[in-house]
């Protein structure tokens, strides 16, 4: 079973989706602990994170890995007994494309580099009201806040939503990170936001940053 | 044609190329652009006026289109106060699955029939019943006049008058687009698009497969989409070569979505997005025609690659990628166009902007190659102030 687990993690790894798969459902019919099948899967999306990092690897690799990971947990998960809702976390992340925007391959991405890089990340979805960030910050009381747009609107959006968070009484615990095609330093000002970013290693950074392991 | 042809112009040349910004700079809203063509050309009119650049895209046919929209039940785009957008927001295209993976092979047996059949229907209400007319290859002779009958259809013959509608809306814009084409040629202003093209990966991943489909090809469907490139490489190019002689003109505008760094590896990048897509500019290029290639996002790792073309014949407009070294590695071959940020013109000063500009016309602008522009044209949030100070930078930078 030793050699079949890094095996799993390399076929991952590698972006072999269809043996991969295969693999897992062997093993898990095989009586192999899910718990332990999905700690290889986190040690083969480590290293997807870690060639993405590198430039080895690109989204369509992280798109491929992220269904790997889908499949493999839809067959895992129902077998679990214990309850595994309390795992420690590195922080929490709210993250949303901001009201007027529905774009949403950069959140969507950045929310798995970020989850596999161990944060639980709050994804708001698109077109995100003010008011559902701010809600959300109440409820979940995250470390760091997320705020996705594509188009040039979304710099009023931004703008508007982190003056919100700071009328609330919000945005002294918190970090506000930028991303998005047309984002620079000068949209970072404009914004308030505290950082912005241009790919998703550049959100895991800020958050690594930021929320101390 | 100075620049295009690398010749030194006698100042710095400018395009306006705008989609919202000219009817907010005369007080309309997004949805108003949309809807209203006379206001739409009267804004366009201002703005020129106003600008005085040396060529323009035009604006009707990058966003004028709402009513035929509506008549249509379209469903690609949500727009202004259409369903659950607010009215003063562009339009939006959805990214979305239009075809599934195991219809590549009958995209690349007959196109035109998926297109017909399959693909229409799907990214519109009124198209719907075209999936009931017949599949021709297979009609001949006296079966020609035999299926005449499928088109009495009430559901067809529906389509058909909804069709016909959308035609005669699409003809109104059409008209006023024209005139408003006349009167700035008559005031000295040409337009620099007369057409429309695109690279064969981005009609794969924006329109028929989705970006997440598009992307899990690369893997799981290899084969069949390196062979449905192959074919839009033949597909593509006559529909821009005809629109082109269609409006009297030899420029080609070619928005490219998935080319830049950081979406694709190097590798993907070459097997996947430059081959066809050069084979595209090729084809448009011996067609007599000069392509404005719009390379969105980063492109600047891939300038070694893309300088593969004819000199003198192709525009590449660059969103971020570093002007400087893309001038380096073009110089001689292709000319630039850009790239003031679009945060600049939103959130800076007119200040900013001329030091910018300027800064550009020094460096990238010599020996000519070069025009001024915003990085994907002028963003609609740009404040005025800002937007003059770019058009008026470029007429005092003379070579």
């Amino acid at each position: 079973m030793e050699d079949r687990s890094k095996q799993l993690v390399q076929m991952i790894a590698d972006m072999q989706e269809e043996d991969a798969v295969k693999l897992a459902r062997e093993m898990l019919d095989a009586g192999y602990d899910p718990v332990k099948l999905l700690g290889h899967c986190r040690e083969a999306m480590e290293m997807v994170g870690k060639r993405y990092a590198a430039g080895e690897y690109f989204l369509p690799e992280l798109m491929l890995a992220g269904e790997m990971l889908k499949a493999i947990g839809d067959m895992a998960k129902p077998l679990i007994k214990q309850d595994t809702s309390g795992a420690k976390t590195a922080g929490t992340v709210i993250i949303g494309t901001v009201e007027g925007d529905l774009h949403d391959i950069g959140k969507n991405i950045v929310t798995f580099m970020l989850e596999i890089n161990g944060f639980k990340v709050i994804d708001l979805g698109i077109d995100v009201p003010v008011s559902n960030f701010i809600d959300s910050i109440r409820e979940h009381k995250p470390q760091v806040v997320g705020l996705s747009g594509f188009l040039t609107l979304a710099f009023d959006a931004m703008k508007q939503t982190i003056e919100a968070i700071k009328a609330a009484g919000l945005r002294e615990n918190i970090k506000i990170m930028i991303g998005g095609g047309q984002v620079d330093e000068t949209v970072k000002t404009y914004t308030g936001a505290d950082a912005f970013g241009l790919n998703a290693m550049d959100a895991v950074s800020l958050c690594k940053q930021w929320v101390p392991a | 044609m100075d620049a295009i042809e690398l010749r030194e112009p006698d100042r710095l040349p400018t395009i306006l190329f705008s989609h919202f910004w000219v009817a907010l700079y005369s007080g309309m809203t997004f949805r108003q652009a949309m809807y209203d063509y006379e206001g739409l050309a009267a804004a366009m009119l201002k703005a020129m006026v106003d600008l005085e650049p040396d060529g323009y895209q035009p604006v009707h046919a990058a966003v004028a289109f709402g009513p035929t929209m509506d008549i249509l039940d379209y469903k690609q785009l949500e727009w202004p106060g259409h369903k659950g957008l607010a009215e003063d927001v562009p339009f939006q295209y959805l990214d979305a699955q239009y075809m599934a993976p195991e219809e590549y092979e009958d995209y690349v047996r007959d196109p035109t029939g998926f297109m017909l059949h399959k693909y229409m229907p799907r990214v519109a209400g009124a198209f719907e019943p075209l999936s009931q007319l017949p599949y021709y290859p297979g009609v001949l002779h006296t079966r020609i006049i035999q299926s005449m009958e499928s088109y009495a259809r009430p559901e067809v013959r529906r389509a058909l008058e909804t069709m016909i509608k959308a035609g005669e809306e699409m003809q109104k814009m059409r008209a006023i687009q024209s005139r408003l084409i006349q009167e700035l040629k008559d005031l000295g202003f040409p337009s620099t698009a007369h057409a429309t093209s695109h690279a064969p990966f981005d009609v794969a991943a924006d329109y028929l497969r989705g970006s997440k489909g598009a992307m899990l090809d690369l893997f799981r469907n290899k084969d069949r989409l390196l062979h449905l490139l192959d074919r839009l490489t033949v597909l593509i190019p006559p529909t821009a070569i005809e629109s082109a002689k269609a409006a009297g003109g030899n420029m080609i505008f070619v928005p490219l979505h998935w080319g830049l760094d950081g979406f694709m590896s190097p590798k993907q990048f070459t097997t996947f997005f430059w081959p066809q897509f050069q084979k595209v500019l090729l084809t448009l290029i011996e067609a007599g025609l000069h392509p404005h290639v719009l390379w969105e996002g980063d492109c600047t790792s891939r300038l070694d690659l893309i300088k593969d073309v004819p000199p003198g014949k192709c525009v590449y407009f660059f969103e971020r990628t570093d002007m400087f070294k893309a001038k380096e590695a073009l110089r001689g071959k292709v000319c630039i166009r850009g790239n003031v940020p679009a945060s600049m013109l939103i959130a800076g000063t007119p200040n900013e902007v001329r030091e910018h500009c300027k800064k550009l016309f020094d460096t990238v602008g010599d020996g000519g190659g070069f025009i001024l522009d915003a990085s994907v044209g002028v963003p609609d949030e740009a404040k005025p102030e800002n937007v003059l100070a770019m058009f008026q930078c470029a007429k005092e930078c003379v070579y």
